[in-house]
């Protein structure tokens, strides 16, 4: 299981939940979710055009730079924290990802 | 009353693609929709992206897939009602349904397909507490008419070009603007964020970064907005109206009220015909779910196929129908 990454996301009311997912499957961080069921919309499907999978990355991990289109998206969200706010769209599965910890972050509509 | 035989709910893709294989069996078709132009999402989100899993189109652009729908079903005449939202659905007398949107335009029609994908798109509202108090009393999510703010004092939040284009036409509508965003860059177009920036400069606008709306007080009508920034805290600012831009976000609306079963925010269908557990009411694409499931334009498409099959008989019980191809026979238009 080598290829396969544990990741914990917190959800909106403060439970833990350790994810195993795998690195060789070309996922994101907003599908994995979504594959566990917990309640991640991913309405646009993953082009960082809704806010809906917009989390808080707890951990110190080195993230994929933000895109223009993460930027303009989280222009539009609300509860943005300069420091941690990501949206799990755009935050692809790979080994350097084990050990993550992310918070969901509140559903504003 | 506009009458017509298929009444589609949501001008997408799906709802587009209705109105042809509706045609090939003479069937007309009106489209209602809540956005001001037609393609759904692939004209209000991303009409520049690309699409790759269209069969046929290696790659296409969604707003060139969408002008594509429109001439493919241009020979159908399909109706529209435009930036008006479905809101009531009732059965009438005769069989019928008859559709009244948020403007009050009345519909009828023995079918309706619902083709609503995400939902109707309505502006995000900021987390704001009692920011449903004010609406109409001093919030607006959209601006409708810029008189509204002849001589006023307005704030505008958000970084986008609506904000960006709205800031610079109230700088000389309004008695004072002040444009509020929670970043110092713009993602707006760059010649607005210099208009914007120059106005700043020249004190006809007062710009905020760095900053957010976090409170609203007033007594009945909008009298004063917080704004939180980033390092130096909270200050209030007196104004008449707080317009927050912050685009368009789907939501299922009015059709949740409408009797169908619905499950995840989506419609539960029959695959046989895609038909809703309401007789005459259909929805295809990705406003409906079943077992197996996949958000794709492309079973959007061939959704939209089998259900103008079912319309047909429901609308013509007694009319013998044959299949037929287009390679043979050809596209045989609506005269008017």
């Amino acid at each position: 299981m080598s290829d396969t990454i544990k990741i914990t996301v917190i959800d909106r009311e403060g439970v833990s939940h350790e994810l195993e997912a795998p690195t060789d499957m070309n996922m994101n961080l907003m599908e994995v979710c979504k594959s566990y069921e917990l309640p991640v919309k991913g309405t646009c499907g993953g082009m960082a055009l809704c806010s809906t999978c917009h989390c808080y990355v707890q951990t110190e991990h080195e993230l994929p730079e933000m895109s223009e289109d993460e930027e303009d998206m989280l222009d539009q969200a609300f509860f943005v924290d300069d420091e941690t706010s990501r949206l799990g769209c755009q935050l692809p599965i790979n080994l350097e990802l084990d050990g993550l910890v992310v918070k969901l972050a509140p559903e504003s509509e | 009353m506009i009458e017509t035989d298929i009444l589609i709910i949501g001008a997408g893709p799906c709802g587009l693609f209705t109105v042809f294989e509706a045609g090939l069996l003479k069937l007309r078709c009106h489209l209602v929709d809540s956005l001001a132009q037609p393609g759904g999402q692939l004209t209000e989100i991303y009409p520049k992206k690309p699409i790759y899993d269209i069969p046929g189109y290696p790659e296409v652009l969604a707003g060139e897939l969408v002008d594509k729908l429109l001439e493919q079903i241009e020979p159908f005449h399909p109706g529209f009602t435009l930036g008006e939202r479905a809101e009531t659905i009732e059965k009438m007398e005769d069989g019928r349904y008859k559709l009244t949107t948020n403007r009050g335009t009345v519909h009828a029609a023995p079918v309706i397909a619902i083709a609503g994908g995400l939902g109707c798109f309505e502006p995000r509202k900021p987390p704001i507490g009692n920011i449903t108090d004010f609406e109409d009393k001093g919030v607006e999510y959209i601006i409708k008419d810029p008189e509204l703010y002849r001589d006023k004092r307005v704030v505008i939040a958000g970084g986008g070009d609506s904000a960006l284009d709205w800031t610079i036409f109230l700088a000389d509508v309004a008695e004072e603007v002040t444009l509020v965003h929670r970043r110092t860059s713009f993602r707006g177009a760059l010649d607005s964020v210099e208009k914007v920036m120059e106005l700043n400069e020249t004190g006809k606008i007062r710009l905020i970064t760095e900053a957010q709306i976090v409170g609203l007080n007033g007594n009945g009508s909008l009298h004063e907005v917080v704004i939180k920034h980033k390092t130096a805290g909270e200050m209030n600012k007196e104004t008449d109206h707080f317009v927050p831009l912050f685009g368009l976000a789907p939501k299922l609306g009015p059709i949740a009220d409408w009797g169908l079963n619905i499950d995840k925010n989506a419609i539960e269908v029959d695959t046989f015909d895609y038909s809703t557990n309401v007789e005459g009411i259909y929805a295809i694409g990705d406003i409906n779910t079943y077992p197996g499931k996949l958000k794709l334009i492309l079973c959007g498409f061939h959704e939209a196929t089998l259900m103008v099959q079912s319309a047909f008989k429901r609308i013509y019980p007694d009319k013998k129908l044959s299949f037929k191809y287009t390679t043979v026979n050809g596209v045989q238009g609506f005269d008017n």
